[in-house]
């Protein structure tokens, strides 16, 4: 009885493609490709869209060859959805790029920062195309009306979005009005922001009078905006507290506004912030609000009550579409890509905080 | 400071389905009482009605009297946050406040009812507390760190700590080991036999041996099937129910032949 | 009867409970209050536009006559929107919930986020300066070849300042927001279902068609009618990108305008009736995107039921 040793491929791998298969073929259509590319005039973004259906067409009939229709239609749909996360991602960096190579320039002008557009007029760009003459005028203004106006839309909102994912986890028990309120505030998150402007000027024109256009306007506009996303983000944290936590504060003979204020929301704490930052972070770029109510200011205005004020997305809509200096738009979109740059900064330091608030201060756990 | 209770034809309803029927106990001051039976008898929701801690529960209500050294739980203008301060509850699973030190838990139903209380004071109460829940000499090197950071005994035994801070004149304990390993229930057991020297304590438990070793008197709950009301079977010495019960019922459970 | 001792509390706790309760209350009910302001005020604004003689309205012949063009411009748009950023969304969430590895899962679903932080106007900015620019001469190849389909007709726009770049650029903007909920609809395909499929010896693929499609199916869709919420509504991409003009069918041609773009584009210079006109116009837009978002929770909120949400 001695049993013979028969090194052979294991049948269990029979009729499968090599590891090293998918390797093969991308090297493949990435040489292919550069040839069909040299032919026709080369650019890398065509090579690498070649090169992506060459290596998909390459893998997926050699796989239908030899390990037949079934397995094949399945490296198809990989191909496709690795396609698609990559087709996405190209929008993502391009804008990245563009706001990069176009926003530096502007961002390193002297005095961007800290000068408004007060004074600056078609002279002086022109002067700047024309002659070499640096490029005047900066955003200050626009970046001391965002501040402002985001701040009061947060201060309006917190409190009210707050109170409200409050009501609905503490005391609303799915009756009625707490079902319509979450039914409305699913609605109010799919308001378009342009009609949330159009509500606040609507609104300041009957009690106000006709015509009025402030930072507050707008910000009553972001408002409306930004007390839905506090809403739900409260509400879900508030809804992760485990009841027992309630329970054993309520028998210790305490009661529940101020087992909601000590216990309920300190625990949650981390994850409101985190929520509120994220909402500030949706409601700082929007544009379409506050153009319809805040106006164009090019001066620094510092009274939200009185007078129209400039922001970031305004302040980059305007100079694209009306620049300064018409026959010269050059130093005009210089400053708007500045503009857009300080903006993205602000966004994702905002997300990047929310995320940094929700790890920082999540409940210690001691361990 | 302990005060007995007595409870008169007490029912517990859950919006229309009645959970506890037309209970009758008198539980010594300075007791430990336990309560036992199957699951879902109504045993823990009987014991959650002693504190009015049901209301917590929508829909959950009450009809007969329970009567704290002679007043009325259910009396007219009695506030429910009252009657908690009297009668403290620890929970199955242990609950420490996350955001608060071991410390602060300590303190918390103090801290959260707004009450001043000098620095020394609370340094005082809070020894006392822990040293009453046999906790002292385990945390008093580090009562800044956060309660969560305990093994799960040492958190039970903070949570009754937290529950005697208040001073109460009762200790409900809805199941305080069945989240614990062995060891850690044996010293919330030594803690519950110390406890009775100054409270009335009454314990739900699953386990017929840990009645058995920490109670004086047990009360049987029952039920006849699903659907139906809970009920009080027998409620007599510990001795009496697990050696000579006069209920059928209380026998078979109690010698394990179902449940 | 003796006098309850229970019954002796300190009445300040008491009151503050009322007043938190209370609180808590009125901010919902205020949330109610804006709503119904938000259709109010537009309607009491709107009226006079309604109301005017038809030569007072911008084109002289009437509101109706004025906003139906940008309705259906604002269609389009959308649609364009919808047909480029669903079938990229849908893979994308596929990938991220079934085939990157699981490391990498959470930090890739962070990058697609980001696409959603960009503010709109940087998408307007990034159309109108880099895209349009771009795709120019693939319009151009589409007006030689397809030409005769009639909305490749040409001669195509040289700018590239066209509706269908508009739409593109508005498709990269709700491709977050549909691939964030598909994301989630996938990921709670019941783990059984998806390994009874592959312990009967289906493929990747076929699990996902036999399990993780279906199941998810109803939370697509939903995903889709608010990813068209957010296109209908979206103001800058359009006005920024788009060089508007009247109704057009050709997408390559500049023309066609949506009724957010009309809005921004006009209303901070109107005056008089024009105000109003905007105004109405800004209600048909919320009636449309009301109606689109709330189907779309109906169908969430039905899946949810079926589901069982265990």
């Amino acid at each position: 009885m001695s049993a013979t040793v028969v090194r052979k491929r294991s049948a269990l791998t029979k009729g499968q493609l090599p590891k090293f298969a998918p390797y093969i073929v991308l090297a493949a259509a990435l040489i292919v490709g550069a040839a069909i590319l040299a032919l026709i005039g080369f650019n890398a973004f065509g090579w690498g869209i070649v090169s992506a259906i060459l290596f998909a067409v390459g893998l997926v009939s050699w796989s239908g060859a030899v390990e037949g229709a079934r397995k094949a239609k399945d490296k198809l749909a990989t191909c496709l959805v690795v396609g698609a996360f990559l087709i996405a991602l190209l929008p993502l960096i391009s804008v990245i790029v563009t706001v990069l190579v176009n926003g530096i320039p502007g961002l390193i002008t002297p005095g961007f920062l800290g000068t408004s557009m007060n004074g600056v007029t078609g002279a002086y760009d022109n002067k700047a195309v024309e002659e070499g003459a640096p490029v005047l005028g900066g955003i200050y203004h626009a970046l001391l009306g965002t501040i402002q106006i985001t701040l009061l839309a947060t201060v309006i909102s917190v409190p009210v979005g707050l109170l409200t994912s409050i009501y609905l986890v503490e005391y609303g028990n799915d009756r009625p009005l707490a079902r319509a309120i979450t039914f409305f505030v699913d609605v109010m998150t799919g308001i378009p922001s342009i009609v949330a402007g159009l509500f606040a000027a609507a609104f300041f024109f009957a009690i106000v009078g006709p015509g009025t256009k402030t930072g507050a306007v707008a910000a009553v506009a972001l408002s409306v905006l930004m007390i839905p996303v506090v809403v739900r983000s409260s509400e879900e944290m508030l809804k992760i507290v485990p009841n027992e936590l309630r329970e054993a504060s309520y028998a210790l003979g305490v009661r529940k506004w101020r087992t909601i204020t000590k216990v309920v929301i300190p625990t949650a704490i981390s994850g409101i912030a985190s929520g509120v930052t994220l909402a500030i972070a949706r409601v700082i770029g929007e544009t379409a609000p506050i153009l319809v109510t805040a106006g164009f200011a090019t001066t620094i205005n510092n009274n939200v009550f009185g007078g129209w004020m400039a922001s970031l997305p305004t302040f980059i809509y305007t100079q694209i579409l009306n620049p300064t200096s018409p026959s010269n738009p050059a130093p005009s979109d210089q400053r708007a890509w500045g503009a857009a740059l300080v903006l993205i900064i602000l966004v994702m330091l905002l997300n990047l905080g929310a995320r940094l608030i929700a790890r920082l201060f999540a409940p210690k756990t001691g361990r | 400071m302990s005060k007995r209770i007595d409870v008169k034809d007490l029912n517990v309803y859950y919006g229309n389905f009645l959970a506890v029927e037309d209970v009758n106990i008198n539980i010594q001051a300075k007791s430990v009482t336990a309560f036992i039976g199957p699951s879902g008898c109504g045993k823990s929701t009987f014991l959650r009605t002693l504190n009015r801690m049901h209301e917590v529960l929508p829909g959950a209500r009450v009809e007969g009297e329970v009567l704290l050294d002679g007043d009325n739980l259910y009396g007219p203008g009695v506030d429910p946050v009252t009657v908690r301060t009297q009668v403290g509850m620890v929970f199955q699973r242990p609950n420490p406040f996350p955001t608060m030190s071991i410390r602060d838990n300590v303190l918390a139903g103090v801290k959260l009812n707004n009450k001043k209380i000098s620095k020394g004071a609370a340094d005082a109460l809070v020894e006392k507390s822990l040293v009453g829940a046999n906790l002292w000499n385990e945390v008093k090197d580090r009562l800044d760190k956060p309660g969560s950071g305990l093994s799960g005994g040492q958190q039970q035994r903070l949570c009754i700590a937290r529950a005697i801070a208040v001073e109460p004149q009762v200790i409900l304990m809805d199941e305080p080991c069945s989240a614990l390993d062995p060891i850690s229930t044996l010293a919330v057991e030594d803690l519950i036999n110390e406890l009775k020297d100054q409270y009335t304590v009454v314990i739900v438990t699953h386990n017929m041996q840990q009645a058995a070793r920490v109670s004086d008197k047990t009360a049987f709950f029952n039920i006849a099937g699903t659907g139906k009301p809970g009920k009080l079977i027998e409620f007599a010495d510990t001795t009496s129910i697990f050696n000579n019960p006069a209920q059928k019922a209380t026998e078979d459970y109690v010698s394990g032949r179902f449940g | 009867m003796t006098t309850n001792s229970l019954t002796t509390s300190q009445g300040a706790g008491r009151a503050g409970d009322k007043v938190f309760s209370g609180a808590a209350m009125a901010a919902g009910c205020l949330i109610l209050a804006v709503l119904f302001g938000v259709a109010l005020f537009l309607v009491v604004q709107a009226i006079p536009a309604l109301t005017a003689p038809a030569g007072d309205i911008q084109g002289g012949n009437g509101f109706f006559a004025y906003i139906a063009p940008i309705v259906v411009g604002t269609l389009i748009a959308a649609v364009i929107a919808l047909v480029i950023a669903t079938p990229v969304a849908i893979g994308v969430a596929l990938f991220i919930s079934h085939y990157a590895p699981r490391r990498l899962a959470s930090g890739l679903g962070y990058v697609v986020d980001l696409l959603a932080a960009i503010p709109s106007v940087v998408y307007g900015a990034w159309g109108a300066a880099f895209l349009a620019k771009e795709i120019s001469p693939a319009y151009d190849w589409l007006a030689t070849y397809l030409g005769w389909i009639p909305i490749f007709e040409g001669p195509a726009s040289a700018t590239g300042k066209t509706i269908l770049t508009a739409g593109i650029v508005l498709s990269v903007m709700v491709l977050p927001i549909i691939t964030s909920l598909s994301r989630e609809i996938f990921l709670q395909t019941p783990k059984l279902h998806e390994e009874a499929a592959l312990a009967l010896g289906a493929t990747r693929w076929e699990m996902i068609k036999m399990a993780v499609l279906p199941f998810g199916r109803p939370g697509i869709i939903s995903a889709i009618m608010l990813g068209l919420g957010r296109a209908l509504g979206e103001t800058m991409a359009v006005a920024l990108v788009l060089s508007s003009g009247v109704l057009t069918a050709s997408l390559i041609q500049s023309g066609n305008q949506t009724i957010a773009a009309e809005i921004a584009l006009n209303f901070p210079e109107a005056s008089g009736i024009k105000v109003n006109t905007l105004i109405a116009a800004g209600l048909v837009l919320f009636v449309i995107t009301l109606g689109v978002n709330m189907i779309a929770r109906w169908i969430i909120t039905r899946h949810k039921e079926f589901s069982g949400a265990n």
